[in-house]
């Protein structure tokens, strides 16, 4: 097999470097209870050709040359060649965790550039080395949130990404962490700041709120963190689109800021590998969960980087440590790297201008059904969300996430996204269809 | 003598926001097809940033460069053997990451509709059935983003189904030779940790267990083969133990490169298991992550797993979200998809019988370098080992020079440092795990340098203690880096 590079001969003079007859002797000591006394239920291996065609089959099977307005935490970017290029070398795709500080400079470098530019984007002092996904990011500010404030309520918007509050239920559920929700406002989409504060009290740990939120809408983030700090909580501020931050105010006043990167050229792949962020203020670094690369010196005086502040981790501090997370996603924390070197300070705000003007125009044409200010996606209503959703389909259209599913209110609208990839021939395609909701109907009926 | 490497020069390289300068520029959007808007107007202008301070400055000639001098400063699989126990640093195929960027595939949006997502689903199912039938298990959840994420859900599924039972219980048991994830995940869901000791062979001590087996136990949370790279002859027995007090048995499956083909879990009475496919499914570790967790359950378990689930309705794919007694989600979406695609690749290429092959040749090449070292390094546990192997600095110790030091040494022979000081309950461990993509020769040069340094402690701790000698970077000062953090760069 082309994986494995031992000749026979080889095999032979190892085996009889060992002592032993065949391989088989090599499990000689396992209990016979346990062996397997039967070849594996799987089909022969296949060749690299074999391989591709099977997957290209598979590819085939999706959606290919559709139109597409889906973003609701996962948006479709332009991903510049330099990103691939540089995560398909061995060096980084190859290496692991980098605990030898003295040949892992490579990737302990990029992650201290990584944690710069997240702190730069973020305004926050501080920044880890990246979390699962943005999803995963919100519990462990959850639970940091409850190590700094001693409290052991959360307090979420309903405006958050319903996935990702659902991911925050999951963990809270045994933390001992009622996790609660506050509303939207049926006109503007923007967070019901009497709703938070009505259901605030002093046992609150943490608000959690998104901007652009679910809807699309940026949110009142000012406004929850001065409701969250007068009640002695933290706020957390989570984004999904992270282009955004390239024209939008950074979440001022928040403590921790949760977020996913998918924007920054990695694929939407299905929905991962992706990667999260963690940022905070610099007085809370130690209740941080996650990698941190520090900058310090070796013997010869040189500036180097190496982890640091492990002391919180679970291979030093195991039960006691401040979340079970072991690895980073530090080769998709690298693509988001060079995607951001690439834009730059002007291209990323050239690019989130270019999203602005791509979802407005689409806005202009479709209405959006929330008042709010927002960046690159909105909510329309559009009756039964479903139906338009299939008569698009005949025109390889997919068009909008229907909301129902999270919001039984919204039954009858749909949220979508343009992007700079959203070209205005398919936004105008989609508006005719909208438009002409009797053909819709009669496709549907067809 | 050296004879793997030499030095050549390494490019200097500064960090980026020093190498920015105003105006430079990697990139170009095409013309805008639709009107320029105002961004104060559309966005209001009290959202509207000032630009980005510090954020870097450019040119694509001068991003290549930057990040391919960086890339130089890197060890890596491709230069050479990565000999770190426990994690499993194996091959990573390209084709896996060509497959993964497949157009249909990369640019699948998790919220396509089902009609237009049949082929991701599949690949999934077909993973998912392949883990099951690898591990013996009857259902399989992808969901989980990695390891330590595939052990939170693993634990919370038994909780959940001991609290439908009537008593989710207080105490999950812990060999003291486990990985670190294991307690800090039993904390996180809830459990209380109670460390249980090994025998004088390194394997679980069974009156031990049964003493600790009491009513209040949800679980025992196993690694097998453990972490000294011996097989748990117990693990029937101690299943047995556990069921007859209603507790369950969770095997972190670390180490599953050591028996695909050749036991499975579900055989031997594991209830609940994760694998790490960044591990035994060669999925590259990328400097620390992605990985995927997949875990696997038996049938009483599957109520209980993760939302959604896949399932077959009228001859297609559909994605299950109403399953009333599930833990929840444990992340977005569906899991790492790219990284399933990049594992089901690896079994595919394999086959059943090519899997057990690798499994074979994993476990031939700990043997032989335990042979070859034990007349240099002391082996605290001489039980027979599979696919790694963990000596002790013991007789190095005694000149001075301890694991660590030993594996510093070993980079100037070309080679990453094997794992150091784990397991817990060997003192001074050197864990050596060379997996089944290492041909002989290289086996060879790895055994000849351990060797070499032995005899070099034995005429000049110093150099050893002091080394490496050739990296481009020396000893770091991790002791500053944590007393006074610098955590981002800062204009001067």
């Amino acid at each position: 097999m082309r994986y494995l590079p031992k000749s026979d001969s080889e095999r032979r003079q190892m085996l009889d470097a060992c002592g032993v007859e065949s391989a088989e002797d090599l499990f000689a000591h396992l209990p016979e209870a346990v062996r397997l006394r039967r070849p594996l239920d799987l089909a022969p291996g296949i060749s690299e050709y074999e391989i591709v065609d099977y997957f290209r089959e598979r590819a085939a099977e999706n959606a290919n040359g559709y139109a597409s307005f889906l973003g609701a935490g996962v948006y479709r970017h332009y991903r510049p060649v330099l990103v691939d290029t540089v995560v398909s070398r061995g060096e980084f795709l190859t290496s692991y965790t980098p605990y030898q500080a003295e040949i892992s400079q490579g990737t302990l470098t990029t992650i201290f550039e990584f944690q710069t530019m997240i702190c730069q984007l973020t305004g926050m002092d501080v920044a880890n080395a990246s979390m699962y996904d943005g999803s995963t990011a919100v519990p462990e500010a959850a639970m940091m949130a409850a190590r700094v404030t001693g409290r052991h309520r959360a307090l979420a918007a309903r405006s958050v990404h319903p996935e990702y509050r659902e991911v925050l239920r999951t963990y809270a559920l045994h933390q001992g962490m009622p996790v609660e929700e506050f509303g939207y406002l049926p006109d503007s989409g923007a967070i019901n700041l009497e709703d938070l504060e009505r259901k605030i009290d002093d046992r609150t740990a943490a608000v959690i709120v998104q901007s652009p939120n679910f809807f699309g809408v940026i949110d009142q983030v000012k406004a929850a963190a001065e409701i969250a700090h007068r009640h002695g909580a933290l706020l957390i501020v989570v984004f999904t689109e992270a282009v955004s931050l390239g024209i939008l105010e950074p979440p001022a006043g928040a403590d921790i800021v949760a977020g996913e990167l998918q924007s920054f050229a990695i694929s939407p792949s299905y929905g991962g590998p992706y990667a999260g962020i963690l940022a905070t203020r610099e007085k809370f670094v130690r209740q941080m969960p996650g990698r941190l690369v520090g900058q310090t010196v070796d013997t010869h005086g040189n500036r180097a980087f190496c982890l640091t502040l492990s002391t919180r981790e679970q291979h030093i501090r195991r039960e006691k440590a401040t979340s079970n997370i072991c690895t980073n996603q530090a080769l998709i924390a690298l693509m988001a790297t060079v995607f951001m070197t690439v834009y730059g300070k002007a291209g990323l705000r050239e690019l989130a201008l270019q999203n602005t003007a791509k979802a407005h125009y689409l806005a202009g044409k479709l209405t959006p059904a929330f008042s709010g200010k927002f960046f690159n996606e909105f909510v329309v209503r559009c009756g039964n969300p479903e139906a338009v959703n299939k008569a698009l389909l005949k025109k390889k259209i997919v068009g909008g996430l229907p909301l129902g599913r999270f919001y039984p209110e919204l039954a009858d609208s749909m949220l979508v996204c343009a992007t700079e990839m959203t070209r205005r021939a398919e936004m105008d395609a989609l508006d005719q269809a909208l438009r002409a909701p009797a053909a819709v109907e009669r496709e549907e009926l067809a | 003598m050296i004879r793997k490497v030499r030095s050549h020069p390494s490019q200097n390289e500064a960090l980026l926001f020093e190498r920015s300068s105003p105006g430079k520029r990697a990139w170009q959007l095409p013309e805008l097809d639709v009107p320029a808007v105002d961004a104060a107007e559309a966005l209001g202008a009290a959202n509207v940033r000032a630009e980005i301070p510090g954020f870097p400055e450019v040119s694509e000639v001068e991003a290549i460069r930057h990040f391919t001098r960086l890339s130089t400063w890197n060890y890596a699989i491709d230069y050479g053997m990565y000999p770190l126990g426990s994690c499993t640093m194996k091959y990573n195929p390209r084709i896996n990451e060509l497959v993964a960027r497949i157009e249909g595939l990369a640019w699948a949006h998790p919220y396509q509709p089902e009609s237009l997502a049949q082929g991701a689903m599949e690949v999934m199912a077909r993973l998912e059935a392949a883990l099951a039938e690898i591990t013996g298990m009857d259902a399989v959840t992808l969901q989980p983003s990695a390891g330590a994420q595939g052990e939170l859900t693993g634990i919370l599924l038994i909780r959940a189904l001991l609290e439908h039972r009537g008593n989710p219980r207080r105490k999950i048991l812990i060999p003291d030779s486990a990985h670190g994830t294991n307690p800090a995940t039993a904390a996180i869901a809830g459990y209380v940790v109670e460390n249980v000791k090994s025998t004088d062979t390194g394997v679980l001590d069974l009156e031990a267990l049964a003493r600790a087996a009491d009513p209040d136990v949800a679980a025992l949370m196993v690694t097998n083969p453990n972490t000294l790279g011996v097989f748990e002859e117990n693990i029937v027995q101690a299943a047995e133990i556990l069921h007859a007090k209603g507790a369950m048995l969770y095997m972190d499956g670390a180490n599953m490169n050591a028996l695909v083909g050749i036991a499975r879990p579900g055989d031997f009475g594991v209830d609940v298991m994760h694998l790490n496919l960044h591990k035994t499914f060669s999925t590259p570790h990328g400097g620390g992550g992605p990985g995927a967790g997949p875990v696997a359950v038996k049938k009483a378990l599957e109520p209980f797993l993760p939302t959604p689930r896949l399932k077959r309705v009228r001859g297609k794919w559909a994605w299950d979200f109403k399953r009333k007694r599930s833990i929840g989600r444990v992340r977005a979406f569906y899991g790492n998809f790219g990284v399933l695609v990049r594992a089901l690749a690896y079994i595919l290429a394999h086959g059943g019988p090519g899997l057990r092959n690798a499994t074979v040749d994993a476990v031939l090449n700990a043997v032989y370098i335990r042979k070859q070292l034990e007349p240099y390094f002391d082996l605290p546990y001489p039980a027979p080992n599979m696919h790694e192997v963990v000596f002790s600095d013991e007789r190095q110790a005694k000149l001075g020079v301890r694991t660590g030091d030993l594996a510093k040494r070993l980079i100037d022979y070309g080679f990453h440092p094997y794992t150091v000081s784990f397991p817990l309950i060997v003192h001074g461990a050197l864990m050596i795990e060379p997996t089944e993509t290492e041909g002989k020769l290289e086996i060879d040069q790895f055994i000849e340098a351990m060797i070499s340094i032995a005899k070099e402690v034995e005429t000049d701790p110093e150099m050893v203690k002091s080394a490496p000698h050739s990296t481009r970077t020396s000893r770091v000062d991790e002791v500053a880096a944590a007393r006074k953090p610098v955590l981002r760069w800062k204009p001067a």
